[in-house]
């Protein structure tokens, strides 16, 4: 172990209080997924992933990570900053004119860490496919992350990339569902049913595991098991319950708080909650 | 004129087999990918000869330009090879966000372009990838009109650090230009020098082009042939300096009037040299089954329609 989960668990607290605190200053962006993926995103630049933070793009060597559901962008560009990629000074920045760090993650400004853009939904799995299939070129044994929403699997371009990916043994993938039921209309299984997940990636060849999203002990331990399964002719499929807004108590497990900023006095409330542990930006 | 001939007739979607096989064996970097489509993008001999730089992707293009957007990562060259329909208007969000917004380098290969793909009819005769592609920031589209143009393109872009679409068409044509050619993306090829009007085509309206052009010359009509292959960036000193020299103007594409190459002319002159101009090309319309050669004279890409745009335009300019 890098950290202790009580380590973790503090990052964590601070990279809560950087999103609400980011999302709050441009007043929009989305604080609901960013909040309940915190977890898992401290658990894996903080203690899983093998990563350089002095960035190159073609990521040699290196564990790599991609956002599919690019509008979680707060989360991203907090751990990434608070991780060492750029200033955390920056994070006042998001959203804001001539800023690096755009409403959804991009290459184009130059930002360190970002090896994609996303936001338009459903891309990011094709992308970590590819990503992980050159590294099988270049002999490179690392391992290829990615984290999609749970409403994104309505875009069909994924389905194409899960029955891409056991047929051609792209062992050397870990893609995380942030399963929280909740997508900008309501519930998911109002708005269109995604069934049964595990058994849907079971019959496309995936080797499924679940996981608690918002337990640090069980998301660190979920993915040490699933690296433990890499290299063994399956891709991996890591279901993540999560909750959105987990952390906040009046923003938990609403889709009202997607893509809505907090005013000055839900700010304030947030911030009471979450623990300042690295100092805010 | 100048006088061009040809000993064979070849497809385009060839030059671009036997380029991708070239620039395969120069770099270790380039892989392949195909959308269930390999004997038609004319890709065997590249898989045969580096199996494991080819990837398979099945009837799933969004995927296809996802993949090889990530390839790119680990610094793979990806030739991505499907119908220039499945390649553009199906995966236009892909391209944009995946790889153009993202900067990365890749290479859209697309055959069976307009018309000219025949018999399969207007689900699969895209007319308005040029547009598509040229409106994407960062994006070269290059659009070949014979086999050794299309070989030495193939070649060329490989070459080049940046997204790029090199579009190829189906049918045998004549080979007429240079087996030895070295193709520089953005500059154009000066077919024949003439005085009196300009005429600009792209793709397989070059060849249509020259024929018009013998023609023009038993009529006394000396005009000057430019090949624009590289529709973006376009070679704006070329066509400038053509159209300061003859006054006039004609564009002709395999593709929809709207958003291609003569737009791009146009928009041009429009700032820089007004002058007049005539469209060769698609009348905003869907295509249909037929033979290449029927389509292409039912819609108007004929040496007989570049013959007239010529005149027209030459009677416009007070010539």
């Amino acid at each position: 172990m890098k950290h202790t989960i009580n380590e973790l668990e503090d990052i964590a607290s601070q990279v809560r209080r950087d999103i609400v605190r980011m999302v709050h200053a441009c007043q929009s962006g989305h604080p609901g997924g960013s909040l309940g993926c915190a977890d898992f995103m401290t658990a894996l630049y903080f203690e899983i992933m093998n990563h350089d933070t002095d960035f190159k793009m073609d990521g040699k060597g290196e564990d790599l990570f991609f956002l599919s559901n690019g509008h979680i962008s707060p989360v991203f560009y907090s751990v990434l900053a608070r991780s060492g990629y750029f200033d955390v000074a920056e994070l006042a920045t998001f959203r804001k004119l001539n800023s690096r760090l755009q409403g959804h993650p991009t290459t184009h400004e130059g930002l360190p860490g970002i090896r994609i853009a996303s936001g338009s939904l459903g891309q990011g799995m094709s992308v970590a496919i590819g990503a992980a299939q050159a590294k099988k070129l270049n002999k490179d044994h690392s391992i290829v992350f990615a984290l999609l929403g749970d409403g994104e699997l309505q875009e069909g371009q994924n389905w194409e990339a899960i029955m891409y990916a056991p047929h051609n043994k792209v062992d050397n993938l870990i893609a995380s569902i942030d399963y929280n039921g909740q997508q900008i209309d309501g519930p998911t299984e109002k708005i269109l049913s995604l069934e049964n997940l595990q058994n849907k990636f079971e019959a496309f060849g995936w080797h499924v595991i679940n996981s608690d999203g918002n337990d640090m002990d069980a998301i660190v331990k979920a993915l040490h098991y699933a690296k433990s399964l890499t290299g063994k002719g399956k891709p991996i499929l890591n279901l993540m319950s999560t909750q959105m807004g987990y952390g906040v108590d009046f923003m938990v497990g609403s889709h009202k708080w997607h893509g809505v900023a907090p005013n000055d006095e839900q700010l304030a409330n947030a911030l009471g909650q979450l623990t300042s542990t690295l100092k805010d930006y | 004129m100048k006088k061009y001939t040809y000993t064979e007739k070849k497809d385009t979607r060839s030059g671009f087999g036997a380029g991708l096989l070239e620039a395969g064996k120069k770099n270790p970097e380039v892989v392949a990918l195909c959308a269930d489509l390999i004997g038609s993008l004319k890709m065997d001999a590249f898989i045969k000869e580096f199996p494991e730089r080819f990837f398979q992707i099945g009837i799933a293009e969004a995927n296809m330009i996802g993949i090889a957007a990530g390839l790119t990562i680990g610094g793979k060259i990806p030739f991505t090879g499907t119908f220039a329909n499945f390649s553009t208007g199906r995966v236009y969000d892909q391209i944009r966000q995946s790889v153009a917004y993202s900067d990365k380098n890749v290479k859209i290969c697309a055959s069976h372009a307009g018309l000219t793909l025949g018999e399969d009819g207007a689900t699969h005769q895209i007319l308005e990838d040029i547009g598509l592609m040229k409106m994407l920031p960062g994006m070269t589209v290059i659009n070949t009109c014979d086999y050794n143009q299309t070989k030495a393109a193939t070649i060329a872009i490989a070459e080049h650090e940046g997204p790029v679409y090199l579009r190829f068409g189906r049918p045998v044509i004549p080979v007429f230009t240079d087996p030895d050619q070295k193709f520089e993306i953005g500059k154009a090829w000066m077919v024949n020098e003439g005085t009196d009007v300009t005429i600009i085509a792209t793709g397989h309206m070059v060849w249509k082009a020259i024929e018009a052009g013998e023609k023009l010359a038993e009529l006394g009509i000396d005009a000057e042939i430019i090949n624009i292959h590289t529709i973006k960036p376009l070679d704006e000193e070329a066509v400038l300096k053509s159209v300061k020299k003859t006054g006039c103007v004609v564009t002709c594409e395999e593709h929809n009037k709207y958003g291609g190459l003569g737009e791009s002319v146009a928009r041009l002159l429009s700032t820089e040299l007004p002058t007049p101009q005539e469209f060769v090309a698609v009348n905003d319309s869907f295509g249909e089954s037929g033979t290449p050669d029927q389509l292409m004279t039912k819609y108007g890409l004929d040496s007989v329609n570049i013959i007239e745009a010529a005149q027209k335009v030459m009677k416009r300019a007070g010539k």
